[in-house]
């Protein structure tokens, strides 16, 4: 088997870097981080039938979906003629468990050896892979990316909430636009300002709870699953718009809790295998670290007020205990029966759980535990859907209308 | 209430149903009528009705359905979920109701009404519905009304494999060519649509007490009503079928319609529906051919693939005879030494190959010149061992080796074959003369040809006429590719988006052809498929299918004339090569006396109990088919042909046995399923040299699956993990002190692997276990996690986990032990190999590495396909035993899985010894196989070797596996 083609220093300089498009408030912050250090990045936004039907012709169409619109997104772009292959490198990220997921950026490098050998592909994971790459993450762009995941949750949490309610359309996504611009030009200037989080976090805050709402009330549903469907409007079926023009309220887990889901795997699982090691020692540490972080956010949204605070992990971690041991560590893991139980003890009963069809973590944590979770919350109305390149969107939204009725009833 | 009158419209996928009911909520008008994929004209059609009597009544309205949907949304008239809409109509109708299961055309659901109300419908992959009795009913030739009067009849029920109706037919299609009682068949189709609603919806909640049955195919079909009521053990007071069942929920509608405020008059109605706009979110492709003239140069270019003609009635000389008993059709020639056709026939089969075959001699040995004589006979296809023992027909041959002969008679050179049937989609490599690679459809890939025939049943046109529409298609829909039940929504979608049937006709062809290429075929660029291919198959004979072929492709194939008589062809090519002076072929005399009778019967060879179909043809000839071995068969003697599989079952069950301790501390169960196969030997030690007594569960079985079938969550999981569930309550029943039954996210490290994990499903099956089935708890169940690379972790969680029994200083030299259990039971395997390819080689056999996973040594799992390898006349080892003599080449993915790099590793040495081929077994569902199928397939097809894949569910034909086994022998044979 040939070599792949390697990402080397100079290509810093001449490459530009696509990224998938799965968090777009969050990356579109990551990438300004990038370019503070050099890097030039792009955010895919095609999402045309053709991104589907590439992923088809070049992932083997068993692997899952997520696989499958990552590819299948970057072959679109690539052929589109927009960039130059010999200038142009791909990002993919690689989180290294259990899950088949690990293995999207063999799968990806599969596809584009055979069509432009010359493209590298860059892994962004925080394991330790793929060390012999020319994109470095620093500890200090590590903080920095920490920061970003923060102001992405924050910025989500608010536009969600007040786009379902707001009474001037565009209000919401005005005071978005506003906050992206500052803090990826904040990112992007290598200045220190991102630290101020009290002051900006509260500034955010109040900007968006000046957005004028109605005073209706709507019913809550929250999104879970796997993590790439669930927010990937892509991969959903603009699944957060279907929800708003239904009437009701889409209420997403944060970006932040399957950050530091996995980093509580990592020492989680040293302690239930009895195997401590010096890697083990440092999540320990950067856990404690970003739950810090995590508490401070959640701390300024109770002070300000206005806004559901985020789950609060420690939380998140007790409540799964009563259902599943966190040692079930693949794919979301036991995150997903906590985030399912801390939605509906939130009184969000109607929980969609969004996963790709045939995934096998969510056999286990997903439809496996709806029962569990059921039976101790009777209210919690939870359907799961599965996404898939041949499933329609009458079938998706049939049975979410069916969800929602059941809501209504 | 402002109006009298209020109005249910209930769109399904192939119904329409309409509904007015009066201020008292009294139904006083209904109206059941099928749509033919034509929904809005249907709906108008039953609006004007309605006008009729009402013209200038205002109505309350409200529109509920799958089709419904997308027309309420485009003509602004209120919606209603159908599923609510029947969830108010029982409210109304039958309060006292526990359960509702509706059937639909292709949908159901199933409401539970006491002990917390739920609404459920099926998820996406679930095809058990009124769409799919219609389809078996099309497979069979019969109305579903004569499918319904069959099963009356039956007098057993053969396991039909439910989930899916791809699946289920590909189980129904051998039956039927077996000889099978359609009677039988009947009632079978029906109790698999029982099984898939009561796994696939109920997930683990009881149906109990009175159930409703709603739906059109519950209302008029008695068979399927008669096996629900029988399955659910419900008493006529228990389930009741309501006379107004089919419009039960258009009913349910209009109850929710009148507490609408919207007024509207009929004609109102039927103008907003007339003005509905179709969105325009359909993408559409490129017409096949942009002019008329284009088509007739294709035609032209393809006419120069005929054969010549002779007259059967003045030829003289020898001619050969072949037969090609498909799954769906049966096709016959007859040639003449020089290969020119004296005789063809191609038909439906009609589920009656025998008969059908019967019809056509008699009509050649009725039409035939005297002096022309038969000199050789062959037969492939489906009904292969059934025509050749009935009619004593010179040779059978595997439908690969067929297609290529005629292939080759074509284009000597040919570079790949592709053949698209009813049922099958075969692709052939072709290297060096001689068959290379085969790729053959997956369950979950089925598009093919009997898939456009229904298709065009269901729109009301026979399938020559749909076929044509779709050649001069403006914009052919894009409607994905994935499984035919998937199709139907596509298809469904594009309808209500505005789509003619000539798109969608076009559309269809299309799919089926990208289907084929990117999923079969799995091509990354037509390159990969060679200059000169040869299409054929029935499906071929259709020109928009051919066209769309060409156009994917970007080149020219060759069609010949005779696409769908190929395999007949080939044999009668064979046949011709093979000839003996005259052939054993039944004589007309015979012939004229012919006639035959079937039973079913159960094999007592062995524990397997295969369900046997006995034809007798009469004077003591008789089939038998249905047998795994050939124990069944009534001919051959015994078996000895070794056979690792049975090696290790054997060896893991007879461990029960290692420690009988006169009083042991407690009873364990531990249960024989997923992980276990392969740790068996430690914990069975561990436990017993801890003075427990082990118990394991008993040996799998169809109703093993069924015992613990209403407690599994989730219905796309593989079928390993679906039998765990009746492991446990096995153990259970037989009343162990606790269940033992550990998570590990972690599997042995053998090293040269990049990471040793399990997938997720045998990590953490145990937690699924705990929490859906009640009977479970903490303390009759234990299922700690513990990761077996590190002795202290085992040690420590042992002594947790057995806490109560103080054993705390005997835990150490007991896990010891255990782990020296486990090496040796490894290196036994790896002897038992060792000794099992001597004596192969010493008798000149070729050996079989089946790869597949620990537990594919159940037999429930892999249905005797290492029965049916030996029965080849060839050994089987396993992946495990032969993982260790190689090194992991270097891979394009992740290996990152215990079990799978031993995949992997096995490859590898095969690709080392010329006497070996390798077959991967992959339980259907499996994920991760997704990921290792390509690089098993690159390792072995890099080392010169043929890439073999079978893939395994709850289906217990082995119809496809043996073609593909034989297709393997004949390749190997070539090489």
């Amino acid at each position: 088997m040939a070599e792949h083609a390697k990402f080397t220093e100079d290509m810093i300089k001449t490459h530009t870097i696509l990224v998938p498009d799965m968090l777009p408030i969050h990356f579109k912050l990551m990438i300004s981080i990038f370019e503070a250090c050099g890097y030039k990045m792009e955010l895919l936004q095609n999402d045309s039938r053709a991104v589907v039907d590439e992923g088809l012709k070049n992932v083997h169409n068993d692997a899952c979906y997520p696989a499958l619109l990552v590819i299948g997104q970057f072959m679109d772009a690539l052929n589109s003629g927009k960039y130059d292959p010999d200038k142009t490198a791909l990002l993919i990220t690689q989180t290294g468990g259990g899950c088949r997921a690990s293995n999207y950026i063999h799968l990806l490098r599969k596809a584009v050896d055979k069509n432009y050998p010359q493209i590298p592909v860059v892994s962004l994971n925080f394991s330790g892979l793929e060390k012999d790459s020319a994109f470095k993450i620093t500890p200090w762009m590590f903080l920095k990316l920490l920061y970003a995941v923060l102001y992405g949750d924050l910025l989500m949490t608010c536009y969600n909430k007040c786009r379902a309610y707001e009474v001037n359309k565009g209000d919401s996504k005005a005071v978005l636009d506003k906050w992206q611009k500052e803090l990826g030009d904040i990112f992007r200037s290598g200045s220190k300002k991102f630290m101020k989080t009290k002051k900006l976090y509260r500034r955010i805050l109040d900007d968006f709870a000046a957005v004028e709402l109605s005073g209706e009330k709507k019913i809550r549903v929250g999104i879970v699953g796997e993590i790439y469907v669930k927010y990937s409007p892509l991969a959903n079926n603009h699944l957060e718009d279907f929800l708003i023009s239904e009437g009701c309220e889409p209420v997403v887990p944060s970006l932040l809790e399957f950050v530091m889901y996995c980093a509580a795997g990592t020492f989680n699982d040293a302690k239930i295998y009895d195997h401590q090691t010096m890697s083990s020692r440092i999540y320990k540490l950067g856990y404690k670290l970003i739950y810090s972080k995590q508490k401070e956010l959640i701390r300024i949204m109770k002070e300000q007020g206005s806004f559901e605070p985020l789950h609060d992990f420690e939380h998140l971690r007790s409540l799964a205990d009563k259902y599943i041991d966190q040692g079930v560590v693949m794919g979301e893991g036991w995150l997903i029966p906590a985030e399912m139980a801390a939605l509906a003890k939130s009184g969000v009963d109607n929980i969609i759980c969004t996963q790709p069809f045939g995934c096998l973590p969510n056999h286990i944590v997903a439809k496996g535990m709806s029962r569990a979770i059921k039976q101790d919350n009777p209210n919690a109305n939870i359907v799961a859907i599965d996404y898939d390149p041949g499933a329609t969107r009458v079938n998706q939204e049939n049975r979410i209308k069916l969800m929602l009725a059941n809501a209504r009833r | 209430m402002a109006s009298r009158y209020s109005l249910g419209i209930d769109v399904g996928s192939t119904t329409v149903k309409t509904v007015i009911t009066d201020q008292n909520g009294e139904l006083i008008y209904s109206k059941y009528q099928r749509h033919l994929s034509k929904v809005k004209e249907t709906v108008t059609d039953q609006l004007k009705l309605i006008q009729a009597d009402y013209p200038d009544e205002d109505f309350t309205v409200c529109i509920t359905g799958s089709a419904g949907l997308g027309l309420a949304d485009s003509a602004g008239i209120p919606f209603v979920q159908e599923v609510h809409a029947a969830f108010l109509a029982v409210k109304e109708k039958q309060p006292d109701a526990d359960a509702v299961i509706e059937l639909g055309g292709e949908d159901a659901k199933i409401i539970f009404l006491t002990g917390g109300v739920e609404q459920r419908m099926n998820g996406s992959c679930a095809g058990g519905t009124g769409a799919f009795i219609d389809q078996m009913a099309t497979l069979l030739g019969i109305t579903a009304d004569e499918l319904d009067e069959l099963s009356l009849r039956a007098q057993k029920i053969y396991p039909i494999a439910s989930r899916c109706g791809v699946f289920a037919k590909s189980d129904i299609q051998p039956l039927l060519n077996q000889g099978a009682r359609r009677e039988d068949v009947a009632a079978s189709i029906f109790q698999a649509v029982v099984d898939q609603t009561v796994s696939g919806l109920a997930q683990g909640r009881t149906i109990e007490g009175k159930v409703l049955f709603l739906g059109g195919p519950l209302f008029f079909l008695r068979g399927l009503k008669k096996a629900f009521v029988k399955t659910l053990g419900l008493d006529e007071e228990h389930a009741v079928f309501p006379e107004e069942a089919p419009v039960f929920v258009a009913y349910g509608c209009s109850i929710y319609a009148a507490n609408s405020s919207d007024l509207f008059t009929i004609a109102q109605l039927i103008e907003k529906i007339r003005d509905a706009k179709a969105s325009d979110s359909i993408v559409t492709g490129e017409p096949l051919f942009s002019s008329r003239a284009e088509y007739d140069q294709f035609i032209a270019r393809h006419k120069q693939f005929d054969l010549g003609y002779a007259d059967i009635h003045t030829y003289e000389g020898d001619a050969y005879l072949g037969i090609d008993a498909g799954s769906t059709t049966t096709k016959l020639v007859l040639i003449t030494d020089d290969g020119r056709i004296l005789y063809q026939h191609y038909s439906s089969n009609q589920g009656q190959p025998l008969d059908k075959i019967v019809a056509q001699l008699k009509r050649i040995y009725s039409e035939i010149n005297p002096k022309i004589n038969i000199r050789g006979s062959a037969v492939t296809g489906y009904g292969e061992d059934l025509i050749k023992a009935g009619l004593s027909i010179d040779h059978g041959i595997v439908e690969t080796v067929a297609h290529f002969k005629a292939a080759a008679y074509f284009c000597p050179d040919v570079d790949f074959i592709i053949d698209i049937g009813g049922q099958d989609i075969k692709c052939f490599k072709i290297k060096n003369r001689s068959i290379d690679s085969i790729m053959l459809n997956e369950a979950c890939s089925s598009g093919c040809g009997s898939f456009i025939q229904t298709f065009a049943m269901a729109l009301g046109y026979d399938i020559a006429e749909f076929s044509q529409l779709g050649l001069f298609a403006e914009h052919p829909v894009d409607l994905g590719s994935r499984c035919t039940v998937f199709m139907n929504s596509s298809v469904k979608q594009a309808q209500k988006d505005g789509a003619t049937v000539e798109d969608i006709s076009a559309g269809l062809s299309s799919s089926i052809i990208k289907n084929a290429i990117y999923k079969v075929i799995r091509a990354k660029s037509p390159d990969e498929l060679g200059e000169n291919i040869v299409v054929q198959g029935g499906t071929f004979l259709n020109d928009a299918v051919l066209r769309s072929f060409e156009k994917e492709l970007g080149r020219n194939v060759i069609r010949p004339a005779i696409s769908g008589l190929m395999g007949a062809f080939g044999c009668a090519l064979y046949a011709k090569e093979r000839a003996e002076r005259s052939s054993s072929l039944i004589s007309p005399e015979e012939l004229e006396e012919f006639s035959y009778t079937s039973k079913s019967a159960q094999c007592g060879g062995c524990t397997a109990n295969c369900q046997l179909n006995i034809i007798s043809f009469g004077k003591g000839r008789r089939f038998i088919s249905g047998n795994r071995c050939e124990k069944g068969s009534g001919q051959a003697k015994k078996n000895d042909i070794p056979n690792l599989y049975e090696y290790k079952y054997n060896s893991i069950l007879a461990m029960e046995k290692a420690y009988d301790p006169v009083q042991p501390r407690a009873t364990v169960g531990l249960p024989l399923a997923l992980g276990f196969y392969e740790q068996m030997p430690f914990w069975n030690t561990l436990f017993g040299e801890l003075g427990f007594k082990t118990v394991f569960s008993d040996e799998s079985s169809r109703d093993m699956y069924y015992l613990g079938q209403h407690t599994i969550p989730s219905d796309t999981v593989c079928y390993p993990a679906k039998l765990a569930h009746g492991h446990i309550e096995d153990l259970l029943d037989k009343g162990v002190d606790f269940i033992f039954y550990p998570c590990m996210s972690y599997n042995l490290d053998e090293g040269d692997s990049d990471n040793h994990f399990n997938c997720p499903v045998v990590a953490y099956y145990p937690e699924l276990l705990a929490v859906n089935n009640s009977r479970l708890n903490d303390d009759n169940f234990r299922h700690p996690y513990l990761d077996l690379n590190i002795r202290k972790n085992v040690i420590r969680v042992m002594g947790q986990a057995l806490k109560e029994f103080n054993l705390k200083g005997k835990i150490p030299a007991a896990v010891d032990k255990a782990y020296a259990a486990l090496e040796n039971y490894h290196k036994d395997v790896a002897a038992k190999a060792r000794e099992i390819i001597a004596q192969a080689r010493a008798e000149g056999r070729k050996i079989i590495v089946i790869a597949g996973r620990p537990y594919h040594i159940d037999k429930e799992i892999n249905h005797g396909i290492h029965k049916l390898v030996t029965s080849l006349g060839m050994a089987v080892i396993t992946e495990d035993s032969v993982a260790a003599l190689a090194h992991t080449p270097k891979l394009g993915v992740l290996n990152q899985w215990t079990y799978h790099s031993r995949l992997y590793r096995a490859a590898k040495y095969v690709t080392t010894q010329t006497d070996m081929q390798l077959i991967q077994l992959v339980s259907f569902g499996c994920g991760i196989d997704a990921v290792t199928g390509d690089e098993v397939r690159a390792i072995l097809e890099g080392g010169g070797k043929l890439y073999t894949q079978l893939k395994i569910d709850e289906i217990n034909n082995l119809g496809a596996a043996r073609i593909r086994l034989r297709s393997l022998v004949a390749a190997m044979e070539q090489k």
